[in-house]
């Protein structure tokens, strides 16, 4: 459990042993320590002085078992499973809370460790149900392997007939987390994992020996936007997921590493399928961007993938109803609507969960036809440098250099919802670095504490130009690595422009002062998946000015934002809606072409760095539903202006030919332009004075932000128990 | 019609042979868990009287600055007095609230601890010593002569709400066994008869003399000293010749 005044106490003497190296930075790097030499069964390894015999036995390939022990969690020491010989120690040692010495010679496979291992074990088992046939965890359990691999062959366990197994109550914490409280080995991971990276300080043990027992104590739910990951940490069956229970064991299912795109970061999945069937979503390990968390949008919305899908072209009929219809009529009317429509009347909206192949697709053909309308839903200000330097509308410091700030400003961002996991890595920085966080913008919960400057737009130009008396103003200057991130949805309003300008201002009147050349100060965090790449492909920011024209057809790739209504359409404009869920495009198409979904396509979609990164497909797209890009290479021929690629390849060098840095997978191109962005903003910093006000509040304003959250049972659940929690008094 | 009959019986036979459970199952007097109940809530208020909030600040003035919290356990001592001997979880609650920390981390240490009482109970909490050496000199006969005396079962309170009665480990008062907790009083050297007498005065809401009940000021020996009762012997006795200057 983090004692957190003590940890931080702790963290200014040890630094972490392992850091993510993820670059080094010209002051950081302190006159290292001469490496210890010690040796694992004999083999030699050198490590850092305060390394732990877990980490030196990793080195050389090594594993010693572990419940407790996690790498991204405080150190425990309560399993026992890592206990080793040490060579003249006179008991084993547990080798994750222990630190290396010189000439330590440890034993991971002697007789004595080998007899500590099957002891532990066997206490263990002691008091765990052996109710694996209908345990969910069953088949990626940690205890059920460690069993096999270091326990007994036999068991000495008699106290079934006299006092029985040790049963505690389950308790109830959410629609997401399936609590079966006797399984649990008390490891403490879901504490620590609740208390350091969820900042929800509920879990806890209590009671005393072998009554002990996890949980909350009172009737209180586990609420928080990363919930889900205590479902991957717990080693035994005591958490597992609840919409997955009783769904599939995990030999029997495929998995596709994809790409998440429910939130700008683009974090790693693995969409586990089984016949045709999403059933779940893991994490997958990218050190760059999630590490090894998911936020539980992205874990738990995948049953929106199955309801409210659009699965065959639509049509509207004289009474105004959408009729189904088959592909080559949809198409047809879908041509003959863009073929008659003036070249200037006709507007393309990207939304939030399009890809980029159908974005580049969809770009050229209106382009074919003599539209230079294509738009997305999110605004971005256009003047000054507006989205030409990509350096403007990027998270240039990168997720995962937050967690080396030593001072980060948010700018009417909720960053704890808008992207749950970059603020995991500032809490982390927080919590492990000393980082002081400040926000300007509504006072929200962030999970940790952070100097409140105000929510008057005004700060941030006070901010820049260095006239204001607020503490945060020093403190920014004399911060060695700050970072500051913008919320792209404060960038709406007719002051978003100068606003943009002042914070560019204040970013680079920061960055110029830093000893450290490589530092990016200027973030602004998008809010889409799709955004990035349509302004790196070239689609306008915004739909206002397409609006203004009257358009006579309105394309809609995925557009569910709500930004194009009926309302501010002329009444007899065509909407032809392509997109994958019957929300709020769907709702008002005259024409509903069904596109795939991101697990059910490959496509790349590139995240708030700038980072392309591509899904797979895991699934077939449901009945008539085709990838997004083919649907317009069809039209294209139908309308009669073919475009140039048949296949996915030829997308992609139209793509790479468009930006190099959309098919660069994995990597990030540096962003350099900074200087050239400052010099055009220079008129554009006007005086600002509203108020900074974020979208996502509280945490039942999280769970449904896109269609596929929207259509997700789960989802509702969550919002349900949210509100349901905020009327009990724990 | 007569093997039906048998077989009904047998089945009689056999159930009453194969009950579920056949042993106690392994349980702690108390619940690790927290239920609602009209007397322990958190909608019942709970503050610190204005005696109490100075006793508080002076706690709290003990320890240093980002280590307050190590006051969490005198704090919740101060609170279970002032509500009659227990802790009611809105006084858990104020206890974080006064040390700035997650509630989850006051409900841990108020569980590990047995001498925070969770439950409400009566005005005299009487703890009779049950580990071996009061044992062996007749605790037995004490706890059978309380709960006679009160009406308590063991972890239970007596009908008319007064006492509360609890069976706990050594409390280190082996020399002067059996011996009776009673709130903060040790009662020691007692016989059933002292037992009755404790009960009675406690009662009437008289104080029993706490101490040993058979005469003896402390621990000495009853009939007065067995070893050691000759002078003690002055420096250098018992060294040999050699060695004296």
């Amino acid at each position: 459990m983090l004692r957190q005044p003590l940890t931080r106490a702790l963290a200014l003497g040890a630094p972490r042993v392992t850091p993510l190296a993820t670059r080094r930075f010209a002051d950081q790097v302190p006159a290292q320590p001469d490496k210890v030499e010690l040796f694992i069964d004999d083999k030699p390894v050198y490590v850092a002085p305060g390394t732990t015999v877990l980490q030196a036995a990793a080195q050389v390939g090594v594993e010693i078992p572990r419940f407790c022990y996690h790498e991204r969690l405080a150190v425990a020491g309560n399993c026992r499973m890592c206990l080793v010989e040490v060579e003249r120690s006179p008991k084993p040692v547990a080798a994750c809370a222990m630190p290396v010495m010189k000439g330590m010679r440890v034993k991971t496979n002697s007789d004595l460790t080998r007899k500590a291992r099957e002891g532990v074990m066997e206490f263990l088992l002691v008091n765990h149900p052996l109710d694996c046939p209908i345990c969910d965890q069953g088949g990626e359990c940690d205890l059920q392997d460690q069993s096999m691999a270091f326990g007994s062959d036999k068991s000495r366990f008699t106290d079934i007939h006299f006092s029985g197994k040790r049963a505690v109550e389950d308790k109830d914490v959410g629609p997401l987390i399936k609590t079966i409280m006797t399984r649990c080995i008390h490891c403490t991971r879901c504490i620590r994992f609740a208390s350091e990276v969820a900042g929800v300080d509920d879990f806890g043990t209590t009671g005393r020996g072998s009554d002990m027992q996890v949980g909350t104590y009172v009737e209180k739910m586990f609420l928080s936007e990363l919930s889900g990951n205590i479902i991957d940490l717990c080693p035994v069956g005591a958490l597992t997921s609840k919409p997955y229970s009783f769904a599939a064991r995990p030999w029997e299912t495929r998995r596709i590493e994809s790409v998440d795109v429910l939130d700008p970061l683009g974090s790693n999945i693995v969409v586990t399928t089984r016949t045709n069937e999403v059933l779940r979503i893991l994490p997958r390990t990218n050190e760059e961007i999630n590490e090894e968390w998911l936020s539980d949008k992205s874990r738990f919305a995948c049953d929106g993938l199955k309801r409210q899908r659009l699965v065959t072209p639509m049509l509207k009929d004289s009474r105004g109803n959408l009729t189904p219809v088959e592909w080559e009529d949809a198409m047809v009317a879908a041509a003959r609507a863009l073929r008659d429509c003036p070249s200037d009347k006709l507007v393309v909206v990207a939304g939030a969960l399009a890809d980029a192949e159908a974005l580049v697709a969809l770009k050229d053909l209106a382009n074919r036809l003599g539209a230079e309308r294509a738009c997305t839903e999110h605004y971005f200000p256009l003047d000054g440098a507006g989205t030409d330097l990509r350096s403007s509308y990027l998270l240039n410091t990168k997720i995962a250099n937050v967690e080396q700030a030593d001072m980060v400003l948010l700018i009417g961002t909720n960053v704890r919802f808008e992207a749950p996991l970059l603020n995991a890595r500032i809490r982390k920085a927080f919590i492990q670095r000393d980082t002081d966080v400040a926000f300007i913008g509504p006072k929200v919960d962030l999970t940790y504490d952070y100097m409140h400057v105000g929510d008057s737009a005004s700060i941030v130009k006070d901010l820049a130009s260095g006239s204001s008396s607020h503490p945060v103003l020093k403190r920014l200057e004399q911060a060695k690595r700050p970072v500051v991130i913008l919320g792209a949805d404060q960038l709406q309003g007719a002051e978003g422009a100068a606003l943009l300008a002042h914070t560019q201002e204040l970013a680079l009147r920061l960055q110029d002062k830093l000893a450290d050349p490589e530092w990016k100060v200027l973030n602004v965090l998008q809010r889409t998946a799709s955004q990035v790449a349509a302004l790196d492909i070239g689609y306008q920011p915004g739909v206002g000015k397409a609006l203004e024209a009257g358009p006579k057809v309105v394309y809609l790739l995925g557009a569910d934002g709500g930004v194009i209504t009926r309302e501010n359409l002329p009444k007899d404009a065509v909407v032809i809606y392509q997109g994958h869920h019957g929300d709020a495009g769907a709702e008002i198409a005259d024409i509903v072409l069904p596109g795939a979904a991101y697990t059910e396509k490959r496509a790349t979609y590139v995240n708030a760095e700038g980072r392309a990164q591509q899904t797979l497909p895991a699934v077939t797209p449901p009945g008539k539903a085709r990838e997004d890009w083919k649907i317009i290479r069809a039209l294209s021929e139908v309308v009669g202006e073919p475009l140039p690629y048949d296949n996915l390849d030829e997308v992609r060098a139209r793509l790479a030919e468009v930006s190099p840095a959309l098919v660069t997978y994995g990597d990030v191109q540096p962003n350099n332009y900074f200087a050239q962005a400052r010099a055009l903003a220079q008129s554009l910093k006007q005086p600002v004075s509203g108020k900074l006000d974020v979208q996502l509040k509280t945490l039942e304003d999280f769970f449904m932000t896109d269609p596929i959250s929207r259509a997700s049972p789960t989802m509702a659940k969550c919002v349900q128990a949210v509100i349901k929690q905020k009327s009990s008094p724990y | 019609m007569l093997s039906s009959l048998r077989t009904g019986v047998q089945g009689l036979w056999r159930a009453s042979s194969r009950a579920l459970q056949t042993t106690s199952t392994l349980q702690h007097d108390s619940l690790f868990v927290h239920r609602d109940t009209p007397e322990d809530n958190p909608n019942i208020p709970f503050e610190f009287t204005p005696e109490n909030t100075k006793r508080m600040e002076a706690l709290l003035a003990i320890y240093p600055e980002g280590h307050k919290r190590a006051a969490m356990i005198p704090l919740l001592d101060l609170a279970q007095r002032q509500s009659g001997g227990w802790l009611p979880i809105s006084a858990m609650h104020k206890v974080a609230e006064v040390l700035n920390l997650p509630r989850m981390r006051v409900y841990e240490v108020a569980t590990f601890y047995t001498m925070f009482i969770r439950r409400p109970i009566g005005k005299y909490h009487l703890q009779v010593c049950t580990t071996t050496p009061c044992w062996l000199r007749g605790s037995d006969e004490v706890l059978n002569a309380i709960k006679e005396a009160t009406g308590c079962e063991v972890g239970g309170n007596s009908p008319c709400g007064k006492f509360s009665l609890s069976e706990v480990e050594c409390l280190g008062a082996c020399v002067n066994a059996p011996m009776v907790q009673v709130n903060d009083d040790y009662y020691e050297d007692l016989t059933v008869e002292d037992t009755k007498e404790i009960i009675q005065k406690l009662k009437n809401d008289e104080k029993p003399v706490p101490g040993p009940r058979n005469g003896r000021f402390a621990s000495e020996p009853l009939g007065g000293l067995t070893s050691l009762t000759e002078e003690p012997t002055g420096p250098g006795f018992g060294v040999q010749d050699a060695l004296k200057s």
